[in-house]
C-alpha cells in the first residue's frame, strides 16, 4: 500500500461569502508528482495556502505527514518547502543572502556549506552578490526552487512554478522534479501547461473551487468517454460558432487549422456535421481525445452546474 | 516548535541589509532629528526686537514718561498704542495686534514719591514665549535705569531704596511659560514617534504588500520571532536618534542634561518599544502601506496637539486632558522634561513611567492577539 503525504477531507474555505474552494478531497501518495490543475480563479493558490498552514480554512479536516493543517501549521512549515506563484523572495538581498536567511530560519546545521553547494549547483555562483530584484525570470524562478528545497523538505508544493519560463528551461525544471520524486520527495505541483500535466503521476482538476476529476492522466481522459473528431474545412471559427450551443458538444477547440469537436456519441457528432458538409467542405478523421478536451469538457461541465 | 535564537538573528540582520539598502529611509532615520532640531531650535533661538505693545497711563509725569522711553530705548518694545481702558488692551492682546500691555496705576508718581511700591503691570502674550523672554528678562535693567536717571534733587534718596517700583509680568496663554529648552525634551519624542511609529508599519505592510510575506509565513518562524525581529532594528534606531538629539542640544544650544543620562536612555527605551508596538498594531490592520501611512498620521496628530508638546497641557478643557492621559507622548514628555531640565531622579517621574509600563504591557498584549501568522 503507498503511503499518503497529503491527506485532506471536505476542504473549503470562504473569503466573506464568497465560497473559493468548495468541499475539496485530495490524497497525495508519497513520492509523486501530482498536477494540480483548474483555470484561473479556480481556487489553486488558496488549496495550497491553506495546506501550508499559511491560510486557515473555513471547514474540512487534513493532514500533511501526518500532521494535522489546522493545529500544526508551525511543524508543517518546517517539513515542506512552498514556491510561491508570485516570486516572494527578498529584491533588495543579494543571492547568496536569501540563501543564507532561508538556511538560517530553516536552523540547517552547515548553512554556509549548503548555501556555496546550492550556489554552484544553480550556477549563480559568480553572481551571488548581485541583488535578487535584478535577475531575470528565468533565474528567479530557478532561485526560488533551490531556496524552497535548500532544507531538504519531504514535500514540495509548487504554485506554477514554471509559468513564463522558457522551453529549454521549463524542461531542466521538470527533469528536476523528476529526480527530486525519484529520490522520494512528495510533489504537488500547479501548472497550465498540458505538457507539464502529462508528465504528473496524477492529476486533480478543479474548476470553480469544485473538485471536477482526478485520477492518472489516462484516467483523467477515459472518465470523460468523449469521442473525438479532427475537423478540416474551410471557416471552421464560423461552424465553431454556429455548434456552440449544442448539447450534444461536448467540448471544441481550434487546433493547428483543425476544429477538434467533442461528444459522448461519435454517430450524433458524424450526422450534425454531414448537415454542414457541403456548406463548409468539410472532411474529418477521429482522434484520440487529449488531456487538454478533457479539461475543456470538465470546464463547461463546472460551468453549467 | 520552540522559540530560536538563531532564527530571530537571522530575521533581525536581514532587516538592517534591508534598511542598508532602502537609502530613503535611511537618509529620514538621521535627517528628521536633525531637521526637526534646527527647525525648532533656530526658529525660537531668534532674538525678536520692536514687539508691539500698547501703554495705559492716566498719569502723565516725568517718571511715567521715562519709563516708557526706557521701554522704547531698549529696542525691544515699540509703543504702538496708546489706550486708555483695561478692556481695551485684552482686546489687543487677544486679536494679536500687540504683544504686551503696560499698565501704568493712576497716582503712580506720587505713590512712588511716597514710598507706597507701587507696581506696574505688563502683560505679555506667552504664546510664543521664546519671543518675548529676552524683552521681560530686560526689563530689570530698564527699571534700574529709569531709577538712576530720575531719582534726583529732593528725591534722590529714593535712588538707595530696594525698589521705589516695580514692574509685575503677567503670562497670558501659557502661564507655563514654555521654553526653547521645553521644546527639546518634546521634540526627543516626537521624532521617535515619527520614525517608530510609521516604520514600523511600513516595514512591515511593505512586506505584505510585496508578496515576501507569504514566503516569510510558509517558512517555520514563529509570531514572536517575527515580531522581536522587525521590532529590534527600530530599537537601535530609536536610541540613536536620541543620541543625535541630545548631542545637537548639548552642542548647538548649550541645553545641558540635568538629570541622570542612562536614566533617560532607559526611560526612552520604553517608549520606543510603546511606538513600536503602535506601529506593529497598524501594520496587521492595515491592508497596504498607504493605509498604514494614514493610520500612522492619525496616532500621531493628538500626540503632538494633545500631549503638552505644543501646547500646555493644563490649558487644555477636562475632555482634553482625559484622552491625552491615554497618550504615551504625554509621559514621556513629562519623563524627559523632568529629567533634561530639572534633573529628575527615578522617583520623580515614576508617577510618569508606570502607566507608560502599563500602556506598553497593554499595546504588547493587543497586537499579540492581533497578529495572525497566516495571510487571513
Ligand atoms: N484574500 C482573498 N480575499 C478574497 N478573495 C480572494 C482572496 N484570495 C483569493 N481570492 C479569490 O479566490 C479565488 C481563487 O483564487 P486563487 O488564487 O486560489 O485561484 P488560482 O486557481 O490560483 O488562480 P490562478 O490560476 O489565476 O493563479 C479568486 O477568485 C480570488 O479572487
Ligand atoms: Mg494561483
Amino acid at each position: 500500500m503507498t503511503e499518503i503525504a497529503i491527506d485532506v477531507k471536505h476542504l473549503t474555505k470562504k473569503f466573506g461569502t464568497r465560497t473559493v474552494v468548495n468541499n475539496i478531497d485530495i490524497q497525495v501518495p508519497k513520492g509523486k508528482i501530482y498536477g494540480f490543475l483548474g483555470p484561473n480563479g479556480s481556487g489553486k493558490t488558496t488549496t495550497i495556502r491553506m495546506l501550508c498552514g499559511l491560510l486557515t480554512p473555513t471547514s474540512g479536516e487534513g493532514k500533511c505527514l501526518g500532521l494535522d493543517i489546522m493545529k500544526d501549521a508551525l511543524l508543517i512549515r518546517q517539513k515542506v518547502g512552498y514556491m510561491t506563484q508570485k516570486f516572494s523572495f527578498w529584491d533588495d538581498l543579494t543571492v547568496r543572502e536569501n540563501l543564507e536567511f532561508t538556511a538560517q530560519i530553516y536552523e540547517m546545521d552547515n548553512a554556509a556549506e549548503l548555501v556555496d553547494e546550492t550556489l554552484i549547483k544553480l550556477g549563480l555562483k559568480k553572481r551571488e552578490n548581485q541583488l535578487v530584484g535584478t535577475l531575470s525570470g528565468g533565474w528567479k524562478q530557478r532561485l526560488a526552487l533551490s531556496a524552497c528545497i535548500l532544507h531538504k523538505p519531504e514535500i514540495l508544493l509548487l504554485d506554477e512554478p514554471t509559468a513564463g519560463v522558457d522551453p529549454k528551461a521549463r524542461r531542466e525544471f521538470w527533469d528536476e522534479l523528476g529526480r527530486l520524486s525519484d529520490e522520494g520527495m512528495t510533489i504537488l505541483v500547479s501548472t497550465h501547461y498540458m505538457d507539464e500535466a502529462e508528465r504528473c503521476h496524477e492529476l486533480v482538476y478543479i474548476a470553480y473551487g469544485n473538485l471536477m476529476v482526478k485520477g492518472s492522466v489516462n484516467e483523467v481522459i477515459n472518465q470523460t468517454h468523449l469521442k473525438t473528431l479532427e475537423v478540416s474545412g474551410l471557416s471552421l471559427p464560423l461552424l465553431q460558432k454556429q455548434l456552440e450551443q449544442d448539447p450534444e458538444i461536448a467540448a471544441m477547440s481550434l487546433f493547428g487549422g483543425m476544429l477538434r469537436i467533442c461528444g459522448n456519441d461519435e454517430q450524433k457528432l458524424v450526422d450534425k456535421l454531414q448537415n454542414v458538409k457541403k456548406q463548409y467542405s468539410l472532411t474529418w478523421r477521429k482522434s484520440n481525445t487529449y488531456l487538454e478536451d478533457a479539461f475543456i469538457y470538465y470546464l463547461k461541465k463546472a460551468q453549467e452546474n | 516548535m520552540h522559540f530560536s535564537w538563531q532564527r530571530l538573528i537571522a530575521i533581525i540582520k536581514k532587516e538592517f541589509i534591508q534598511l542598508k539598502r532602502d537609502r530613503g529611509t535611511l537618509g529620514m532615520i538621521i535627517m528628521l532629528p536633525i531637521i526637526q532640531l534646527l527647525l525648532f531650535g533656530y526658529a525660537i533661538n531668534t532674538d525678536p526686537k520692536d514687539l508691539p505693545t500698547a501703554v495705559i497711563s492716566e498719569n502723565n509725569t516725568f517718571l511715567t514718561r521715562s519709563i516708557i522711553t526706557g521701554l522704547q530705548n531698549s529696542e525691544y518694545f515699540k509703543i504702538t498704542h496708546h489706550i486708555s481702558s483695561d478692556k481695551q488692551g485684552d482686546e489687543l492682546l487677544r486679536q494679536g495686534q500687540v504683544f504686551f500691555v503696560v499698565s501704568i496705576p493712576d497716582n503712580f508718581t506720587q505713590n512712588v514719591i511716597r514710598g507706597e511700591k507701587p507696581e506696574i503691570l505688563l502683560q505679555a502674550d506667552a504664546t510664543d514665549p521664546t519671543a518675548i523672554s529676552s524683552a521681560v528678562s530686560s526689563l530689570n535693567g530698564i527699571i534700574n535705569k529709569v531709577i538712576q536717571e530720575n531719582m534726583k534733587g529732593n528725591i534722590a534718596y529714593l535712588k538707595n531704596k530696594p525698589s521705589s517700583f516695580s514692574i509685575i509680568v503677567h503670562k497670558l496663554y501659557n502661564p507655563e511659560g514654555f521654553t526653547r529648552y521645553n521644546i527639546i525634551p518634546g521634540l526627543i519624542g516626537l521624532v521617535l514617534i515619527l520614525t517608530g511609529v510609521m516604520m514600523t508599519a511600513l516595514a512591515i505592510t511593505r512586506e505584505r504588500e510585496r508578496g515576501t510575506m507569504e514566503n516569510l509565513l510558509s517558512m517555520p518562524v514563529k509570531p514572536l520571532e517575527i515580531m522581536i525581529g522587525k521590532i529590534m532594528p527600530f530599537v537601535f534606531i530609536g536610541l540613536f536618534q536620541v543620541g543625535i538629539v541630545l548631542l545637537m542640544a548639548y552642542f548647538l544650544f548649550s541645553i545641558p542634561i540635568l538629570g541622570n543620562i542612562v536614566l533617560l536612555f532607559l526611560c526612552s527605551l520604553v517608549f520606543i518599544v510603546c511606538n513600536l508596538a503602535i506601529g506593529f498594531l497598524i501594520s496587521t490592520i492595515a491592508k497596504n502601506q498607504t493605509q498604514a501611512l494614514q493610520m500612522s498620521v492619525f496616532v500621531i496628530l493628538p500626540s503632538i496637539v494633545m500631549t503638552g508638546f505644543m501646547f500646555p497641557f493644563q490649558g487644555m478643557p477636562i475632555w482634553a486632558q482625559t484622552i491625552a492621559k491615554c497618550i504615551p507622548l504625554t509621559y514621556f514628555l513629562r519623563i524627559a522634561r523632568g529629567i533634561i531640565l530639572k534633573g529628575a531622579e527615578f522617583i520623580d517621574i515614576f508617577p510618569n513611567l508606570w502607566p507608560l509600563g502599563v500602556i506598553v504591557v497593554f499595546l504588547t498584549i493587543i497586537t499579540m492577539k492581533a497578529y495572525k501568522n497566516t495571510l487571513d
